[in-house]
């Protein structure tokens, strides 16, 4: 059932039917206002007017008692690459963990405000959402490449299983598609029993590129995902996700601000827990409006 | 000489000074083990053959034997490792992965790696007035196999979370991450991970287990058996299959063994006594050489 969800998202990237067809993750037991559809936000220049695919509302996180997020509101459009950036500490990776809700696997941490996860309005960081249902909507890849110690091809089909994938023709055709879009096929094509940890750095960053892929996320988490690699599997990755756009949205935190330049459509430049500014890619790091992304883009500080 | 060179030269002198030391002490202390391994086998080793393994005690030594003695020991350990191993691996993974941390949990913990430090004896206490008592038991090998599956139930739990704590914890979230529950992030990704390490501290517990002999003697374990437990199909036709009839039988294990042919008088029975405890010796070692073994053959396969 969540994958046909998750596949019709992707298949009708720019037009959302109506939801009549959509199964909600959970039933929320309070109900938002159902987002405008028509809505139109700012769009890069040139590029056609995107939808919204999710809205942190004045969400703050804490863990314990300690603040890590106060207060952010920020937009993410469907089908394109939202960079997070700032200096380290600044919430940009607590905020991304808020989206699979990955803080609820640690004790004493609390979210408060909205992510609202369109196209049905459901508040995610939401005690009465289910985070398992939400994973199943949401995929992450890590900083640190970690595939699971099994072959290449059980790393990509767990997640298929966990899903319910039963037949091995299924299974074998979602597996080397998911390689496929991870461009990694052709490397490893000869080589799915072997064991993931076999391959480099970059290939298995890949692998769990494609792992993430497999399960036809409708959004991607992205935590640094370079930040281990050399300049050569990082430039590969980059290009992957630049074509990953197209299915899926994309939200990178990274520490490399040419990266977020290369790569992102909208960039959000955080500080201290707080969003300090957010535009078009362009706008961020050609022309900021405040003093502080200007420093922290420009490199004087961070 | 400049002041950079004497202090390097000082330096090396305490790491070439260590660097011997160390040497010593340990062939030392593998000398003092070979030496207590040597005595052991020069006076056991020729006792054993097919007569002293199939053989029950006697009353004159050379028809002496430990066939009661290691069958016991034998029936004792699938007691203790069918009841202590499943235990003690769902308490390690419920207090590791499941429980909250809070004083509770802390408590549990604390005393649970004290249980593991708790002298043998006290737990035959405990278990004689449980089992043998309050549960009428009575000196059975079922109380005996649960008197030492108490013994080592600690060490296997503590030695399950240390196993479970050796995984990454990127591993736990990308499993979590893929939408994987608790139970299938165990099930799937930290049992199967943790397989080496916990396989090793279960071999080590139940190898200590088998030359405990102070809690099986509090609970009454006999000294001289001259037979053994009745097998899985009686010679009684009216209950053909009964088994679990030898749960419920008198025993005697190796160690108690040994302890009664030592304080007997008579260099016939010390010569037994050398030979039993050989045996125990290289049960307990091939025991160990498994645990080595699975360890060093899992690791291969798993690697962070």
């Amino acid at each position: 059932m969540v994958n046909r969800v998750a596949t019709s998202t992707i298949l009708t990237p720019h037009r959302h039917p109506p939801h009549a067809g959509h199964t909600p993750l959970t039933t929320p037991k309070t109900t938002w206002p159902q987002p405008d559809e028509t809505r139109q936000d700012e769009a890069p220049r040139g590029a056609a007017p995107r939808r919204i695919k999710a809205e942190v509302q004045d969400l703050s996180f804490y863990y314990g008692t300690v603040g890590a997020l106060h207060g952010v509101n920020l937009s993410f459009h469907e089908h394109a690459i939202t960079a997070l950036i700032g200096p380290s500490g600044c919430g940009k990776t607590t905020l991304l963990r808020c989206f699979n809700r990955m803080h609820d696997l640690y004790p004493n941490t609390r979210y408060e405000g909205r992510i609202m996860l369109h196209p049905h309005a459901i508040n995610i960081v939401s005690r009465d959402v289910d985070p398992i249902g939400l994973r199943m909507r949401i995929s992450m890849v890590f900083q640190k490449p970690n595939p699971f110690p099994k072959s290449i091809y059980e790393n990509v089909a767990y997640g298929l299983r966990l899903r319910g994938v039963r037949s091995r023709s299924e299974m074998d055709a979602r597996v080397e598609a998911a390689l496929k879009d991870a461009a990694l096929w052709n490397e490893v094509k000869d080589r799915l029993k072997k064991p993931g940890f076999d391959l480099s750095g970059g290939q298995q960053q890949r692998l769990c590129i494609a792992r993430a892929l497999a399960i036809e996320p409708e959004v991607l988490l992205l935590d640094e995902p370079t930040s281990a690699l050399d300049p050569i599997a990082t430039a590969r990755i980059e290009e992957l996700v630049v074509e990953l756009k197209q299915r899926v949205t994309v939200i990178i935190v990274t520490h490399n601000m040419q990266q977020a330049a290369r790569i992102s459509d909208y960039t959000a430049f955080m500080y201290l827990g707080k969003l300090v500014e957010f535009g078009t890619a362009a706008d961020i790091f050609q022309n900021p409006k405040t003093k502080e992304t200007e420093d922290y883009v420009t490199g004087r500080f961070g | 000489m400049l002041a950079t060179d004497r202090i390097i030269f000082r330096t090396r002198m305490t790491d070439r000074v260590f660097s011997i030391l160390g040497g010593l002490v340990t062939l030392g202390a593998i000398l003092f083990l070979g030496v207590l391994l040597f005595d052991l086998a020069r006076d056991g080793l020729s006792r054993i053959d097919w007569q002293f393994l199939t053989s029950f005690p006697s009353r004159r030594p050379a028809q002496a034997g430990i066939l009661s003695a290691w069958v016991g020991s034998l029936l004792i350990m699938v007691v203790t490792a069918v009841t202590a191993i499943p235990l003690g691996i769902a308490a390690g993974v419920y207090l590791e992965e499941y429980a909250r941390k809070n004083w509770l949990t802390s408590i549990i913990e604390i005393n649970i790696t004290n249980l593991a430090a708790v002298p043998s004896i006290i737990f035959g206490l405990m278990a004689l007035g449980l089992f043998v008592y309050r549960f009428n038991f009575g000196q059975s090998i079922l109380a005996g196999g649960l008197t030492l599956g108490c013994l080592i139930l600690p060490i296997i739990i503590v030695a399950t979370r240390e196993a479970l704590r050796t995984i990454p914890r990127g591993m736990r979230e990308a499993a979590y991450a893929l939408g994987a529950t608790r139970w299938q992030v165990v099930r799937h990704h930290l049992l199967p991970y943790s397989m080496s390490g916990v396989a090793t501290g279960v071999i080590i517990s139940l190898s200590r287990a088998i030359g405990e002999t102070a809690p099986l003697i509090t609970i009454g374990a006999l000294t001289f058996i001259a037979f053994l437990p009745p097998g899985p199909i009686a010679t009684d036709p009216q209950f053909a299959i009964q088994p679990f009839k030898w749960v419920w039988s008198p025993f005697t294990v190796l160690p108690i063994q040994m302890f009664n042919w030592v304080s007997r008088p008579g260099e016939d029975f010390v010569q037994n006594a050398a030979g039993a405890g050989t045996v125990l010796i290289l049960l307990t070692l091939s025991m160990n050489s498994v645990a080595i073994l699975l360890r060093y053959r899992i690791r291969r396969r798993i690697k962070w």
